[in-house]
């Protein structure tokens, strides 16, 4: 146990001598999780919209008006012939374009269904196709305003996210993104410091056991991840204002399994790296990326196909997300979240074994 | 002088095949993302777990619960009859969202009464829920009889239309993105970590002894790092030919020329971060940071710049490969020429003049 203390105490005092550590640790990540915070974000707000008015009637000239005064689009250009989008849509300047074509109020008045046309912008996917959800919507209304009633409405119930703020999603995944990287890289590059020094040799003819070489080292960084919690979490929550419903401790709790994997993780990299700098590279590259794309972080899941949603059940982050969307939105606890947290337990002790297993063959 | 340059290049090709793990690290990442975006990720909402409580049990009941099915959007993994089975199915995540039918629903639609339909859904992904409700609306509304309520005039069809990418692909979308940034992130951190390695072991005084001159040293030490970008760069556009069908729809010359243009810019950044750094692990972060970052979420790859705040929209300005990603887009996906694009290659010149000016003047002073 003394010994066990010692390397801890010199871990810790490694750390406090590095004068570039304090900074990362404290204002990388929340300079990350502001930017992010405001970047990462999906909502399309007020998509740039092109009008052609070929019409140019009263009838025609109230959907255009319809679609000026909605919250959604920001007219950018009105032009006299559909030849006129293609700059515009070319260069960006428009995403949608709409056109009511001559004849339209003459449709109407007869009685006929009248058609608009909508030429979205596919190559912002994402903007052309809530765009075209969008106008979808201002032309319901329209017709609805105009006389014709559907017998059937819908009436939405948004549970957990009620204003639809794509912000309260992505922040706490943000949080699990932080404690991945630092945790993971800074665990890596310990290890691998002490063999690129050499001081790895003065440690093994010590009396510790590898056993407590590992746990020496990784214990420090696992206070490093809670102090990140503490760190981001006041940002997360009066900054970015994303309701906590859950109970702070279960949300903890839940982050010791998660960090478990994370640490594990770190200690398989620093046995595949000799040098920091393929630390580093291996971290960021081989397991910081693909974690993050295939976590759920920005992606939903079950939009992959098959073979890549087998392949999420292997990354840590995917529990953690539920985890952390569970206890901040849904205010849920361990009676509904046990699943992740036994998933990321078992996870971290077959990282950590394996982890430990080449570790040994490293230094024997 | 070209041949010092020369030798200065073979020489730099030489370390770099020393270091196959880097190397690997840096040329393996681009084809796993491009692989990923290809394969695995979209914003194409499906599957949509679903559930059904039917206070009605009429026939109309169940047709418009069929027709939800039957949308191929929609995946009913519950059916009943009592609404407090929600909640916690919503808490566990095992449904997104659920339909609501009355007990009136059936006699409503006999009697050609307005009745309404309750759709719960799970909001904390906000954008997945919004299409979700999207296709909750469509669905209602191609079921639902319609009346006319006043003698005016008829409803208003839309005849939606898809240009570029009629079918929505993500990979389309994201494939110009992805070069931007396997551009960026090699040239710059492998810039900066080879240069910043000769200072780190002290070659840097070696090579100051011969008679390069600062400039040389400059182009031969960036030049290997500008052909295996392009390599990698053409490569990524034949795998995104080959694999997802993206075609290149404008002239190849200005998509050359302007990946040119963006590469002086990014190995120009290299260099900076080289002279500012005096150790591989601050220049790694400090490329990391400068580069990978801002053009992963400043840029417009992913996320659009029209929704962020107005003071963020402003500092994208300073994140060249945003320029880079609105002209590939325009020339890769949309076959516009240069009098679509022009401000934008006019931005990346800029751009390189400041930064090579800056970090040749900057290296001068060092050697």
């Amino acid at each position: 146990m003394r010994t066990l203390l010692n390397i801890l105490i010199k871990e810790l005092l490694q750390l406090k001598r590095d004068p570039k550590i304090l900074p990362i640790l404290f204002m990388a990540p929340v300079i990350q999780l502001t930017l992010l915070g405001y970047a990462a974000t999906t909502d399309i707000k007020r998509v740039e919209l092109a009008v052609c008015d070929l019409d140019r009637t009263a009838a025609s000239r109230q959907v255009v008006d319809r679609f000026t005064s909605s919250k959604y689009f920001r007219v950018t250009a009105t032009v006299d012939s559909q030849e006129q989008f293609t700059p515009l849509l070319q260069s960006g300047k428009a995403r949608v374009a709409l056109t009511i074509p001559a004849g339209f109020e003459a449709e109407r008045s007869a009685g006929r269904p009248a058609r608009v046309q909508l030429v979205a912008d596919g190559a912002d996917a994402m903007s052309g196709t809530i765009g075209l959800a969008y106008a979808a919507t201002v032309l319901q209304d329209a017709s609805v305003a105009a006389g014709t009633l559907p017998l059937v409405n819908l009436r939405p119930t948004v549970l957990y996210n009620p204003d639809l703020v794509s912000r309260n999603y992505m922040v706490p995944g943000i949080l699990g993104l932080i404690i991945m990287i630092m945790t993971m890289m800074l665990t890596a590059m310990a290890v691998v410091r002490e063999s690129e020094l050499g001081t790895m040799e003065q440690l093994l003819v010590t009396p510790l056991t590898p056993g407590q070489l590992i746990v020496g080292k990784l214990v420090p960084y696992a206070l490093v991840g809670l102090v990140e919690v503490f760190t981001v979490l006041p940002v997360v929550l009066f900054w970015f204002k994303v309701p906590l419903r859950g109970s702070f401790l279960t949300l903890l709790l839940l982050t010791l399994p998660y960090m478990l994997c994370t640490l594990g993780l770190g200690l398989f990299i620093s046995t595949l790296a000799q040098t920091q700098q393929q630390a580093m590279m291996l971290s960021a590259f081989v397991f910081i990326l693909p974690q993050m794309l295939l976590s759920g972080f920005a992606f939903p899941i079950q939009n992959m196909p098959a073979f890549f949603r087998a392949v999420t059940y292997l990354v840590p982050l995917r529990y953690y997300l539920v985890i952390l969307r569970g206890v901040f939105l849904k205010g849920v606890g361990l009676s509904v979240l046990w699943p992740q947290a036994l998933a990321l337990l078992v996870m971290g002790m077959a990282i950590l074994g394996l982890a430990r297993l080449r570790f040994r063959r490293r230094l024997g | 002088m070209v041949r010092r340059t020369l030798a200065i290049a073979i020489k730099e090709l030489l370390q770099l095949r020393r270091d196959p793990r880097t190397t690997l690290a840096l040329f393996g990442m681009p084809i796993v993302m491009l692989l990923l975006y290809g394969y695995a990720l979209s914003f194409d909402v499906q599957h949509i777990r679903f559930a059904v409580v039917d206070h009605d049990g009429t026939r109309a009941g169940r047709e418009v619960a069929d027709s939800f099915v039957r949308s191929g959007y929609f995946d009913l993994v519950f059916h009943g009859n009592d609404v407090r089975v929600l909640d916690p199915l919503f808490d566990a995540g095992r449904i997104q969202a659920a339909l609501v039918i009355p007990a009136t629903y059936g006699a409503d639609l006999a009697a050609r009464r307005a009745t309404t339909l309750q759709f719960v859904l799970d909001g904390s992904d906000s954008q997945t829920a919004t299409t979700i409700l999207g296709y909750a609306r469509q669905v209602v509304a191609s079921v639902s009889p319609k009346v006319r309520t006043g003698t005016r005039d008829a409803a208003v069809a839309p005849v939606p239309l898809v240009w570029y990418n009629p079918d929505l692909s993500s990979a389309r979308f994201l494939v110009p993105g992805l070069l931007a940034f396997i551009l960026m992130v090699t040239s710059v951190i492998a810039t900066a970590l080879a240069v910043v390695r000769e200072k780190e072991r002290g070659t840097m005084e070696s090579l100051r002894a011969t008679p390069l001159v600062a400039f040389e040293l400059l182009i031969g030490k960036t030049l290997p790092y500008l052909l295996l970008a392009s390599g990698a760069a053409a490569g990524a556009l034949v795998i995104a030919r080959l694999l997802f069908d993206v075609h290149v729809r404008g002239s190849l010359f200005w998509l050359a020329a302007v990946t040119l243009l963006f590469l002086a810019v990014s190995l120009g950044w290299g260099i900076l971060v080289s002279t500012v750094a005096e150790t591989q692990q601050v220049a790694f972060q400090l490329g990391l940071l400068s580069s990978m970052l801002p053009t992963f979420i400043l840029s417009g790859f992913i996320f659009p710049i029209s929704s962020m705040p107005p003071a963020l929209q402003v500092i994208t300005h300073v994140v060249p490969a945003r320029y880079f990603l609105v002209a590939l887009r325009e020339i890769i996906l949309k076959g516009a020429g240069p009098e679509v694009w022009w401000n934008q290659a006019v931005g990346l010149l800029i751009y390189g003049v400041a930064v090579l000016g800056l970090a040749t003047i900057r290296t001068v002073r060092s050697l």
